[in-house]
């Protein structure tokens, strides 16, 4: 068994492990970190539930080998709150209607604080394709739009 | 009302958001041993030979079981409540693991390691030999002459069942019209987020615990009881946050399996995930059914008789078989009552994956066979297709013949009138044949004869469905209540939160019934069968309805212990009390007594009275109730492309008294985007030489995305359901009925094309106008 | 976990080389998101991997004094779509590469593994085609450029020797300056899917609009992606018309040779082939400047 040791900062924190070569950063995050708001609906991109961000970026992390996280930052759902209170765009997503049965849920609100920390001008059509790589099969969708758009007038 | 009705916040939305909510799989310890199933890869023979030395000698593995190792007895796996009638009690024809292989990926053997990875490396080690046999994917193909029996004994058929009301004959003798059609749906599957997952371990008492994300944790408990051969009291079964079921999870997949892996482990926690692959195809499907249907009309438009067969598909083995097809039959009649009509119905045996119950229970396809059969009609008959189904639709006070379920509560009309009103219907319609709306979301308007490339159409479609399963299955539920020393109080139900919100539901009619915010109200929200009372869980819409009306009685008992408690203390007549905002006053004249806080602090307390009060109820509700509704959608059809857009779609509900209108319409925007999904892209396909599933991962498997949904609206009709906890109906599984044959009658009036088969998808479009000459 | 038995890190290009020449059975691994999929599928067992991925020497977009554009085959969809060199330039690349999966995938999908992949479903392909994109290609014994027409020899199989590794993407002048495009994939769903067809056209036009040049490209029409020689020569030097449109789309079904899968019949990829070409080449023509009568 090959391992590597990493270091990467996880939500603001430095974070220093010993990774199997053949983890995915999904498997890391979950196993040895603890962070269990990270989900898994398929291992191999399809549904984003796992979705975290990585230098600032939405990826999938089932399909990303956790040795190539040496040295990057690294955001979880669990870096989302501040000090145990909700952020605009959890709050939003609650308001909203946006969560049933919440499987999806991190990984939308991953995807969509990229798309918030983007500093770009979003219409509704960039919020969608923002949006694209996450699956949802209770929702339609709709109130996950609302959310993000709620958020993005709250000004997060 | 000061909670019922408004758009309370989802009790579990704030861990759900933290990621801190605890799914099967957040709970599992560190020594949890991992399983995995090796899974055949033919789809229709026996096993020949089985290898599993070289599994079992790798190191790391912990166990490795097959066919030979499990008990030799069956079991049934469908979520129904169990029946002591052995007449009507589910076919048992599974075993743990099978060596005869009755659809691609059945499940032979099992491995137990110390890690997923070395599980899947045991499984590549699994040397195995078949014999084969050609699969057997169509009703022609299961009932033909020689057909080798996927069971041994049942000529592949599970069951076959019908009825006639009244003279069909004479009926039919006396129609001026006769229509006759074909339709046909196919396999779909509810892809929940959350793939089927348990964990299983053995107390030091010997007691079996099972950890799973269930629908259905009390039928767990008996499902896993029968298959292991074990007294049902030595299981426990435990659900915490589920990541969404449509179905698929009323049905016993997997624990069983997990529970047997355990024990041979000698009690070890062991857990059974399976992929996403593995779950598409062993967990459930929907029943793909092909339907004939013939029916009955005066020239004014009346309908006389009406008769429907169907074949339903069920896989390879029976799960909830006969009852889904038996369903849509019991029902068909509901929405359009006549003197005359008849059913005729066969389940068999296919060697695909396992067919059981999917948000509908064979009502999508039936409405998708009806519905698309009365716009035909109509348009033969030159006739206004919501003209037609107003002449023929259902009253209040229609009592159904076979069920004996009454209509107390009857919106349909107004909600008719509601999508035609939103989606603009006349004013479209007047436009010209087809339809021809101004220029929207900046398209190009059309010419007024629909000539070009591009076509616009409208199209709408009914539905009608009960609330909950009476009189075919027993309706029973749960609901303990507990004062706490602050005057809060604790919820516990059998009812399964799965998703659907009902936790929340079930806190706004506690908190109205004793009179306290909702925020008093704390509910256990996992289920577990050794604390949580007997509820059949979550299933057929039933919910609200059904462990709703417990849970109003449970708070109804609470409230008057309360009260009888506060007599005590201040002397005043019980029944001259009342509770509101958590407290107690004169009924009379509102003013205040004491608070709940200070009663309950006394009650738990006093050193003479003392006695905490609680309730705790079960309810056996006998009755039935019809919720109804229609779907309006607007089509652009591009028949260059092969490509519809749905522009518009309208989903209007009567479900009774809207207990909270957030939940409902997201409810109804999650039930559309998968009745979008059903009527035009989603479909598990399977190579016909083979029987191998193709498709079976969320990227080939046409889940709508994002992009692919429109903007879904919602309205409710609401009425008042006199049985109903508050008024109200069933919502669950209803808004996933009627959009697929809404759609396909927007595209028959874009195009003058009829599809009759699921999904109208490219390619069947393609198909269509090319025979047609549209291309 | 994947079934990774050996991994190393590669600093370089010439570091990757060498780590190939020592490993015979040793990949390189780039975005991952196509060789993981095949692991966790089962179709690629036990491998030895080399990664190059986020090697900064070979991601990143640049403009050279001869104007060639030169696309690091690692750089990501994502940093393609975004960049203003690819923007300003050909924004039929930044078009195509938008239809790729989701966002997830294009922040880690690199237009090297896309094209290396051998797939004829790649989104890329069809532009990069049209544009008679070159291809570096670093090994051991020097680097080679040939251009990406010639690189696919059948599904699944490109000309890259084991100790090979493609380090850019070259376009240059001649093929993109004054040209105008537009990429159509065909998919069933708006996101997350991979091309029924994907069709690509780049063209030309004078003041008169006569179409200068002409290049039409598809994918998943046949085993490889396919450029449409005869139907590009037919179009060259003709003056735009409905007519013209016409006659190219029946020209493009003559050169094409779909085959018929569960994802898709030949009959149904033949037909948007037609179609789709027309409605490239239309859009194609609009973006050029040219006007519709
Ligand atoms: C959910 C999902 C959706 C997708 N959707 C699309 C889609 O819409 N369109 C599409 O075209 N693709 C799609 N893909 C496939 C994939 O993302 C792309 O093909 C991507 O370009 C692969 O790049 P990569 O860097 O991730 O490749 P890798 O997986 O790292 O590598 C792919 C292959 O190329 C080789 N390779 C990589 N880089 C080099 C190099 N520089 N030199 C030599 N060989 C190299 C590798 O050895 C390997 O054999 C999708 C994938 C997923 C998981
Ligand atoms: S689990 Fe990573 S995308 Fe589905
Ligand atoms: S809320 Fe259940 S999958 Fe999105």
């Amino acid at each position: 068994m090959m391992t590597k040791k990493i270091t990467m900062r996880v939500n603001g924190r430095e974070v220093v492990v010993e990774v199997d070569i053949r983890e995915s950063l999904l498997e890391v995050l979950r196993g040895r970190l603890n962070l269990k708001g990270v989900k898994k609906g398929c291992s191999v991109g399809e549904c984003g539930a796992c979705t975290v961000l990585i230098n600032g970026e939405p990826i999938d992390s089932c399909i990303y080998l956790a040795v190539w996280t040496d040295g990057k930052e690294i955001r979880t759902i669990e870096g989302e709150e501040t000090g145990g209170k909700l952020s605009k765009l959890q709050q939003a997503f609650v308001d909203e209607g946006a969560v049933q049965c919440g499987f999806c849920t991190p990984g939308f609100i991953m995807s969509a604080r990229a798309l918030l920390d983007s500093g770009k001008k979003l219409t509704r059509q960039d919020i969608i394709k923002g949006l694209s790589g996450n699956m949802c099969r209770c929702t339609g969708y709709q109130n996950i739009i609302r959310a993000v758009e709620r958020a993005i007038e709250d000004k997060v | 009302m000061q909670a019922i009705g408004k758009n309370v916040r989802r009790i579990d939305a704030v861990a759900k958001v933290r990621g801190q909510a605890k799914y099967v799989d957040d709970l599992t310890t560190k020594d949890v041993l991992v399983a995995k199933v090796f899974r055949s890869t033919i789809a229709n023979g026996w096993v020949k030979r089985i290898d599993t030395s070289k599994a079992a000698a790798l190191p790391g593995v912990e166990a490795v079981v097959t066919y030979e190792d499990v008990p030799k007895h069956t079991f049934p796996t469908a979520g129904h409540p169990y029946t002591k009638d052995p007449e009507h009690q589910d076919v048992a024809d599974r075993n743990l693991l099978t060596r005869r292989v009755r659809f691609y990926g059945d499940e032979i053997a099992a491995v137990v390691a110390v890690d997923e990875f070395t599980a899947e490396q045991a499984l590549k080690l699994i040397e195995v030999e078949y014999e084969e046999y050609e699969p057997i994917l169509t009703a022609e193909d299961a009932l033909k002459e020689g057909a080798v029996e996927i069971h041994q004994g049942t000529k592949n058929i599970i069951d076959h069942t019908g009825y006639e009301l009244g003279d069909v004959a004479a009926a039919f003798a006396g129609a001026d019209y006769i229509f006759e059609d074909e339709f046909k749906t196919s396999i779909v599957q509810h892809c929940q987020l959350e793939n089927h997952i348990s964990y299983a371990y053995v107390e030091s008492d010997g007691r079996i615990v099972i950890i799973t994300s269930t629908q259905i944790p009390h039928i767990v408990r008996r499902i896993a009881g029968q298959a292991l051969g074990v007294p049902w009291g030595k299981i426990r079964v435990i659900k915490p946050c589920v990541g969404g079921g449509f179905g698929s999870r009323q049905d016993v997949v997997q624990e069983p399996l997990n529970a047997f892996l355990s024990l041979t482990v000698h009690g070890r926690p062991v857990k059974l995930e399976y992929s996403r692959e593995e779950c598409m195809i062993a967990s459930r499907v929907r029943h793909a059914i092909d339907f004939k249907i013939k029916t009955g009309v005066k020239k004014d438009g009346t309908i006389v008789a009406r008769e429907l067969q169907a074949i339903s598909l069920n896989g390879g083995y029976a799960s909830h078989g006969h009852a889904v097809v038996s369903n849509a039959g019991a029902k068909f009649s509901h929405l359009y009552p006549y003197n005359a009509s008849k059913f005729d119905a066969t389940t068999v045996y296919t060697t695909a994956p396992v067919a059981g119950a999917m948000r509908g229970y064979g009502i999508p396809q039936v409405t998708f066979a009806v519905e698309s059969h009365l716009d035909d009609i109509a348009r033969s008959l030159g006739l206004d297709p919501i003209e037609f189904r107003l002449k023929n639709l259902v009253q209040q006070g229609y009592v159904d013949p076979l069920s004996g379920i009454r209509v107390d509560s009857c919106g349909i009309r107004e909600c008719i009138a509601r999508g035609k009103e939103l989606i603009r219907w006349d004013e479209k319609k007047a436009q010209g044949k087809g339809n021809t709306a101004p220029a929207e979301r900046g398209r190009p308007q059309l010419k007024k004869e629909q000539t070009g490339t591009v076509r616009r159409g409208l199209g709408m479609a009914c539905f009608s469905y009960t609330s909950g399963t009476h009189p075919v299955g027993l309706e029973i539920a749960g609901a303990r209540l507990v004062l706490n020393q602050d005057g809060s109080v604790q919820l516990q139900i059998g009812a399964a939160e799965i998703g659907q919100g009902s936790d929340t539901v079930f806190a706004q009619m506690t908190a109205e019934t004793i009179g306290i915010p909702v925020e008093m109200v704390h509910v256990l929200s996992t289920q577990d069968t050794d604390l949580t009372p007997f509820d059949t869980g979550a299933y057929a819409s039933r919910q609200t309805y059904i462990s709703g009306m417990a849970v109003v009685k449970a708070a109804e008992e609470i409230k008057a212990r309360v009260l009888n408690y506060a007599s005590g203390m201040t002397g005043i007549p019980a029944g001259s009390m009342d509770i509101i905002n958590a407290m107690l006053v004169h009924k009379h004249n509102g003013e205040q007594i004491i608070s709940l806080a200070d009663v309950a602090l006394d009650s738990y307390y006093d050193r003479d009275s003392a006695s905490p009060i609680t309730a705790d109820v079960s309810n056996n509700a006998r009755i039935n109730a019809l919720s109804f509704g229609c779907t309006f959608a607007e089509v652009e059809v591009d028949l260059a492309t092969c490509k519809v857009e749905v522009l518009k779609i309208y989903n209007v509900h009567d479900a009774g008294r809207i207990i909270n209108p957030q939940l409902a319409e997201a409810q109804i925007h999650g039930g559309v985007s998968m009745g979008l999904g059903y009527a035009l892209s989603e479909q598990l396909l399977f190579d016909p030489k083979t029987g191998k599933p193709l498709n079976n991962n969320l990227l080939d498997y046409k889940l709508p995305t994002v992009m692919d949904i429109p903007e879904i609206s919602t309205s409710f009709v609401e009425t008042y359901e006199p049985s109903g906890p508050y008024g109200c109906k069933s919502l669950g599984e209803t808004p996933a009925i009627s959009p697929a044959p809404a759609i396909r009658n927007a595209i028959l009036d874009a195009t003058g094309i009829k599809f009759n088969e699921l999904p109208i998808n490219p390619h069947s479009l393609f198909k269509k106008f090319k025979e047609a000459g549209l291309l | 976990m994947y079934n990774i038995t050996k991994y190393y890190e590669a600093h370089s290009v010439r570091e990757a080389i060498e780590l190939l020449q020592a490993n015979p059975k040793a990949r390189l691994i780039a975005g991952g998101s196509d060789l993981l999929i095949k692991m966790h599928q089962g179709k690629i067992e036990a491998a030895e991997l080399i990664s190059i991925h986020n090697l900064p020497e070979i991601s990143g977009i640049s403009l050279e004094p001869d104007g060639t554009i030169i696309i690091g085959a690692g750089t990501t969809f994502s940093q393609i779509a975004n960049h203003p060199v690819i923007k300003e330039h050909i924004p039929v690349l930044a078009e195509a590469v938008e239809t790729i999966g989701g966002p997830q995938v294009r922040n880690v999908g690199t237009i090297g593994g896309n094209i290396c992949n051998g797939s004829t479903s790649s989104d890329t392909a069809p532009t990069l085609f049209a544009s008679n994109a070159g291809l570096r290609i670093q090994g051991a014994s020097g680097t080679r450029v040939i251009e990406i027409t010639d690189f696919y020899q059948g599904p699944g199989r490109v000309d890259l020797q084991h100790d090979e590794v493609l380090t850019a993407v070259l376009l240059s002048t001649d093929n993109y300056r004054g040209f105008a495009g537009h990429y159509i994939k065909y998919s069933m769903r708006k996101a997350m899917d991979i091309a029924t067809l994907g069709c690509a056209v780049v063209c030309k036009i004078t003041v008169q609009a006569v179409i200068e040049d002409f290049r039409l490209a598809f994918g998943v029409a046949a085993p490889t992606p396919v450029r449409c020689r005869k139907t590009e020569t037919m179009v060259k030097g003709r003056t735009f018309s409905e007519e013209l449109l016409l006659e190219v789309g029946k020209s493009a079904v003559a050169e094409v040779n779909p085959r018929t899968s569960w994802r898709a019949s030949r009959e149904f990829r033949l037909h948007l082939v037609e179609e789709l070409s027309k409605r490239a080449f239309k859009q194609a023509f609009i973006r050029a400047g040219g006007k519709l009568q």
